[in-house]
């Protein structure tokens, strides 16, 4: 380690150790020292990550790590106690059952239960190089669950529904030309609008359509289409990427707001 | 002083973007650790000066809560916590104040999640909404946590016909028989309103794909602004409403606040971030301005060369 | 035969998941194969787990470039997993819930996991950012078109967009920048986005048909001897 890395090291750990008798003179509280101990940490933590603005360096390596290995150990823990010891347990074990102080679930097929066991056990084999072929059974098992399930509700949802939905009237609440004209506005719920938003909705969705078939050359009047369906693609992306950033500024602002309020105290 | 406070960065933060768009009319590009120097000051001074605003409900989040209102009480809801802490700056004051109207509703919350940190999020709702404002509920009596269970669209599929069978007992092993909140709950179809609180895979979309659409239960969303705009071609028929972002939870906060007086000094943190949200909107909108500029002059100085 | 039976498997299973949705008597029979993968879906955590154990110790075992790293990774690791399977601190007993409060399995999520996680994702709001000034540029008609609709939206996002705009007479309310911003969502986005929405529908129908026919072998990986 160079000088600077030392001593870089040495003013943390004394920041540290300021924060963390700081934030114990000011809680109240059943374990002040413990509850400063673990915000000082969370903050610590959240600054490490944030060093990695100014350049790569090894608080955030150390930070990624230890979050690479919390994180995978948290889902094992929580999928272990949720799904096995709550839905395969009991079906499998009575004794077992009873030991996790789980009631048992009898039943005619409980037997088969012994089938995801069996493919488990054959998926972790994937860890061994010499019989890691075995691991496919599970998997294909996986992939055939997910296409039978997708396919009906895709189907069903993303393209039955969507295309029924885009059906809309073109003409809304229609009494005459002399009503319409008398009315007509730009004012958000007035016929004219609805009328318009409904026209965009289905010529947009249509071109849309068109723009994503390249089967055929996007020429003349098929090209046109083409052509409106990336404006409105084009729109679309828009929106998109305005609602990204008023998202990704959220997660900052929730970190700041950690970092102002639970630690530093400036904010209430 | 709180106003002065407010004048002086916002003055502070234009006198900065001046300076950019002066560099860019020169033709003179700015180092990326000065663009986040920028975006840090634009968030963090907003914030520290607790700048708020009051929000309209647009129709898409007034439709979820207006369907709320009209619940009967005592009506069991499936409130689904299917989030993760990136997510839950955006999506956690939503599931607190959906959790919050519901409960004021006097309506039954069954809580469940289809993610691993749904279950540890949930606990924050837990303790900042239900034990604070409503200490007298019972748990199993006026609602219940169901906790996580893996398998994504797996669990929606089973729960669609048997929640039982997915959910024999709740998160913390009580039989399902012992939890008087579920009597009479067969099937998601027994739900009057399933709202799922997310912003990733599995999420909005999958519980429209597996349980809303085939059961035709009234299903809503609250998401993170990232997945919003892909879940609008479900509404109004198949979503009928849905929180964008922490615009959608700012605007749901502010209208429960004003119908709900006894609720006036509660939490709203979404309404908090509007502050920072909206000076980091104009700076972005500065940047790509300046950036554009930049872009022309050197393509300008280009051409002539 | 090692690519026959988990063939056989998943175009059995496929089939069995299309028809328990069309036949009531075989539904009962889906839920148990659809419980199933759920169940292998934890094994699948357990094999990401043990995947990262094995990579770590490697690269630590052998003095790799950074190994150091590696030891923090597989201390983080087990001292989460030890305290989630023995629900070391939990104040109830063996069938109270894992993250419940005080535990020292919520304790690591709320101020180890979440801060982290969280920070993580929050450093995109820099890069957002940077891409704004940097990458953004309105080279032609289509990209104008993008970043205007991004304009509007982020305008009115906030309630800087209503103060712009709020003197426009009640005739022509609809260019109001809030009012805008929801009509660009809910019609030209809506538009966009569920054309999108179609074509992925159908890709995914033929890709599901593809697998669930044994057309689709790809996720079979090669057959090497």
């Amino acid at each position: 380690m160079s000088r600077i890395s030392i001593i870089i090291l040495v003013v943390v750990c004394i920041l540290f150790a300021v924060s963390w008798l700081t934030k114990t003179n000011a809680l109240d509280g059943d374990n002040p020292v413990r509850e400063a101990f673990l915000v000082t940490l969370s903050a610590f933590l959240t600054l490490a990550i944030m060093s990695f603005m100014y350049k790569d360096n090894p608080y955030y390596k150390f930070a990624e790590h230890l979050f690479v290995g919390v994180s995978a150990a948290y889902w094992m823990c929580v999928g272990f106690w949720s799904t096995i010891v709550g839905n395969l347990v009991p079906r499998i074990s009575d004794s077992l059952a009873s030991y996790f102080m789980v009631p048992p679930q009898p039943g005619t097929l409980n037997f088969l239960y012994y089938i995801p066991i069996v493919l488990g056990i054959l998926l972790l084999m994937r860890l061994v190089p010499k019989v890691g072929w075995i691991s496919r059974w599970p998997l294909a098992f996986i992939v055939g669950t997910f296409a039978g399930l997708n396919l009906i509700r895709y189907l069903r949802s993303d393209f039955i529904n969507q295309i029924s939905a885009t059906f809309v009237p073109l003409v809304v609440d229609w009494k005459g030309f002399g009503d319409f004209f008398s009315h007509l506005s730009l004012s958000v719920g007035s016929q004219f609008v609805d009328m318009l938003s409904n026209l965009v909705i289905f010529v947009g969705v249509f071109c849309g359509l068109v723009y994503f078939f390249f089967s055929r050359e996007h020429a003349g009047w098929f090209g046109r289409a083409s052509r409106l369906g990336i404006w409105v693609l084009m729109i679309t992306f828009g929106a998109s990427f305005g609602y990204t950033v008023m998202g990704r500024i959220s997660l900052l602002v929730g970190r700041l707001t950690f970092l102002f309020r639970d630690w530093l105290g400036l904010i209430s | 002083m709180g106003n002065i406070g407010v004048l002086v960065v916002l003055l502070l933060i234009l006198g900065g973007l001046v300076w950019l768009l002066v560099r860019a009319l020169k033709g003179k590009e700015v180092e990326r650790r000065v663009i986040f120097a920028f975006i840090l000051v634009a968030v963090a001074a907003p914030l520290l000066l607790t700048i708020t605003f009051e929000m309209k409900p647009t129709p898409i989040v007034r439709a979820l809560y207006d369907r709320i209102e009209t619940l009967p009480p005592d009506s069991r809801v499936l409130l689904s916590f299917d989030f993760d802490p990136p997510m839950s700056p955006e999506v956690q004051p939503m599931a607190n104040a959906v959790t919050r109207h519901v409960l004021a509703r006097g309506l039954k919350p069954v809580f469940m999640t289809l993610w691993a940190t749904g279950q540890a999020q949930f606990n924050i709702t837990l303790t900042d909404v239900i034990y604070r404002e409503f200490p007298d509920l019972v748990d199993g009596v006026d609602y219940v946590n169901m906790g996580y269970k893996a398998g994504n669209e797996g669990v929606l599929n089973v729960i669609r016909t048997d929640f039982r069978k997915m959910f024999p007992t709740d998160v913390n092993t009580v039989p399902w028989d012992s939890i008087p909140v579920l009597e009479g709950i067969r099937s998601c179809s027994d739900f009057s309103l399933i709202v799922s609180l997310g912003g990733g895979k599995p999420g909005v979309k999958e519980w429209v794909l597996f349980v809303g659409d085939p059961t035709g239960v009234p299903t809503a969303g609250g998401v993170a602004a990232v997945v919003a705009p892909q879940l609008y071609p479900y509404y109004p028929g198949q979503l009928f409403g849905l929180l964008g972002g922490v615009k959608g939870a700012a605007e749901y906060e502010s209208h429960f606040r004003d119908n709900y007086p006894q609720f006036e000094s509660m939490d709203t943190p979404a309404m908090v971030m509007m502050g920072p949200q909206t000076v980091a909107h104009l700076v972005i909108m500065a940047f790509i301005v300046i950036g554009n500029t930049l872009f022309f002059v050197t393509r300008k100085k280009e051409g002539r060369r | 035969m090692r690519r026959e039976i988990p063939l056989g498997i998943t175009i059995f299973v496929g089939f069995l998941a299309i028809v328990s949705f069309f036949s009531p008597p075989l539904e009962g029979l889906g839920e148990d194969f659809t419980l199933f993968f759920d169940i292998i879906a934890v094994f699948a955590f357990f094999l990401g787990g043990g995947n990262l154990v094995r990579l770590h110790l490697t690269k630590l075992l052998k003095k790799k470039r950074d190994w150091g790293f590696s030891v923090v990774t597989l201390v983080g690791f087990f001292f989460m997993l030890a305290a989630g399977l023995f629900k070391i601190g939990n104040p109830g007993d063996i069938s109270a819930s894992v993250t419940a409060q005080g535990s020292l399995f919520a304790t690591l999520y709320y101020n180890v996991h979440l801060p982290l996680s969280s920070t993580m994702y929050a450093l995109l709001a820099f890069f957002v950012a940077s891409a704004s000034y940097r990458a953004f540029r309105a080279k032609n008609r289509e990209a104008t078109v993008l970043l205007l609709a991004a304009f509007v939206i982020l305008l009115g996002s906030t309630p800087f967009g209503q103060l712009l705009t709020n003197w426009m007479p009640g005739g022509i309310d609809i260019l109001e920048i809030p009012n805008l911003a929801v009509w660009v969502m809910s019609s030209p986005n809506l538009a966009g986005q569920r054309a999108i929405m179609i074509g992925i529908g159908l890709g995914v129908v033929s890709m599901s048909l593809r697998l669930i026919l044994g057309i689709e072998r790809t996720y079979l990986g090669e057959d090497r001897g």
